[in-house]
């Protein structure tokens, strides 16, 4: 029979017990911590990041979590209390930079997308070229950033069949994200364009053009509307 | 310069891998056995981090362009030189310039480390020289006719020991509690602890995958994909677990219902298709 299952720091654990932030055990140099969305866990990972705690190994935020691992039971408890005094903010410095993403918008799926939401192909290039985003989290293959303030009304389900080869490069909105595929990969989101730019390159200092945390923009060059 | 002359059916470049980059999408990868890893390195007087040879099942056969000090670790496999001289394990070895090294299948383990003093050369890609097979990063899987280099000498003293062979350890792999732990059933908490899995032939370095009890679940709904870290049991909804190893992506979308201990990982590289595991909780 298990022993009680909760055999990880003391003090994480009796600061758990006191708050909303769930903290969840993995092991006994990693904690997940438990948010209610998105934005809250991007939040949460800038806020972790910028206390810059020594023993911090990874952090990698998701769709609803902050996973951290650390090289130290120390470090895992003052991750833990840094994370249970965490308050979201509506709208809180997220610690990255701007980037822009050069688009051509020449996607396969710009005439569905259109038909679906009642815009013309030229009034959802520019709904979707003049929204700001924010980098929650990379997933999926290297360098792939989900962005979050997609438009409400360009928030479709996936395609009902995934495409099994989207190019490397691809421009593309899914759910309530929008997001550019680094390499050609099957893939289930609507494809808007193309960026002219690699959003991953490991010999690059900083592999991912798109980091969590960054504010990012497309901004459409020729070609756009054209195919 | 290390000559290919066969790989075996597996064998990468591996050193402690790249941490730090798991928000971008890029696991550690790294040595699965880590302990194998850095005790090879260690006999022939290198730093840990050098990089060493991860040969899966053997098999590998490599000439060497000049003298050197090499050791093996890990799955104890037959090792000799060509021209015949059997070449012991858990030690450093002399071989002149010249030499060919050749491996057979492991006795027991999978994973073999082969240690070259110096280390292997291979291009350093985000702080390692680990080949991620996920998200192909680092040198290739070696082919016949790959030629790496080796490193510059450590300048440190030789070991006169060797390590003495590891007692068999069939022993319950230590686990802590997933994140998700709740989300099973009683009875999926006892099984995982009270049956035996068996090792599946798909596993590889993404993860060791498991058959035994299925691990039924109380919380059924679907979980948005949550960071994984090595070591994490992750149950699909066929109820069969799966242990993520070096190069596990650092997503994913099943719920994590226990975590190995870092200090039982590298048994777990080592199980081959075939062996039952067994679990106990660590305390």
């Amino acid at each position: 029979m298990p022993t009680s299952p909760f055999t990880w720091p003391a003090e994480a654990r009796d600061i758990a017990s006191a708050t909303a932030t769930r903290l969840l055990p993995c092991g006994p140099t990693s904690v997940m911590i438990e948010v209610d969305d998105t934005e809250q866990a991007a939040q949460l990972a800038a806020h972790l990041r910028s206390a810059g705690l020594v023993g911090m190994i990874d952090l990698v935020p998701a769709a609803r979590t902050v996973l951290v691992t650390c090289s130290s039971a120390h470090a895992l408890a003052e991750v833990a209390t840094i994370a249970v005094g965490f308050v979201p903010d509506e709208r809180p410095p997220m610690g990255g930079i701007v980037v822009e993403v050069p688009t051509v918008y020449d996607g396969d799926d710009l005439g569905s997308v259109a038909e679906t939401t009642g815009m013309t192909v030229a009034g959802l290039i520019d709904l979707h070229s003049s929204t700001e985003y924010r980098a929650a989290f990379c997933g999926f293959v290297p360098g792939f950033a989900y962005l979050t303030g997609l438009p409400e009304i360009l928030c479709l389900p996936r395609r009902q069949n995934p495409r099994p080869r989207v190019p490397g490069g691809s421009v593309a909105i899914g759910a309530a994200f929008t997001g550019v595929y680094p390499t050609t990969s099957p893939g289930g989101w609507h494809l808007l364009g193309r960026a002219t730019v690699a959003m991953w390159d490991s010999s690059r200092p900083r592999p991912a053009f798109i980091e969590p945390g960054d504010t990012v923009r497309f901004v459409p060059v020729p070609g756009s509307g054209t195919r | 310069m290390i000559e290919i002359i066969a790989p075996g059916p597996l064998c990468t470049v591996q050193d402690l891998g790249r941490s730090g980059w798991a928000h971008l999408g890029v696991g550690s990868s790294g040595a699965a056995d880590r302990s194998s890893h850095r005790l090879a390195n260690r006999l022939v007087g290198n730093p840990v981090d050098c990089a060493t040879l991860e040969c899966t099942f053997g098999g590998l056969r490599v000439r060497f362009d000049e003298a050197v000090y090499v050791a093996l670790a890990g799955a104890d496999c037959p090792a000799t030189t060509d021209p015949y001289h059997p070449v012991g394990h858990g030690q450093a070895v002399a071989l002149a310039a010249g030499t060919e090294l050749v491996l057979g299948a492991p006795r027991t383990g999978l994973r073999t480390y082969l240690a070259v003093r110096g280390g292997v050369d291979a291009p350093l890609i985000m702080g390692s020289r680990s080949t991620d097979l996920l998200n192909g990063l680092g040198h290739p899987p070696l082919v016949v006719g790959d030629r790496v280099g080796i490193g510059a000498d450590p300048g440190t003293e030789m070991p006169v020991h060797h390590a003495p062979p590891r007692p068999s350890d069939d022993s319950p792999i230590a686990l802590w509690p997933g994140p998700r732990h709740h989300w099973f059933t009683a009875a999926a908490h006892r099984a995982l602890t009270g049956a035996a899995y068996d090792v599946l032939g798909t596993s590889n370095r993404i993860g060791t995958r498991l058959q035994g009890v299925a691990l039924e679940r109380s919380v059924v709904h679907e979980l948005p994909s949550e960071g994984i870290i090595e070591g994490a049991v992750q149950v699909p909804n066929d109820g069969q677990p799966l242990i993520f190893l070096a190069d596990h992506g650092v997503t994913g979308g099943y719920p994590v219902i226990a975590v190995v201990d870092p200090a039982d990982i590298g048994r777990v590289a080592q199980a081959r298709p075939g062996e039952r595991l067994r679990f106990r909780w660590s305390r």
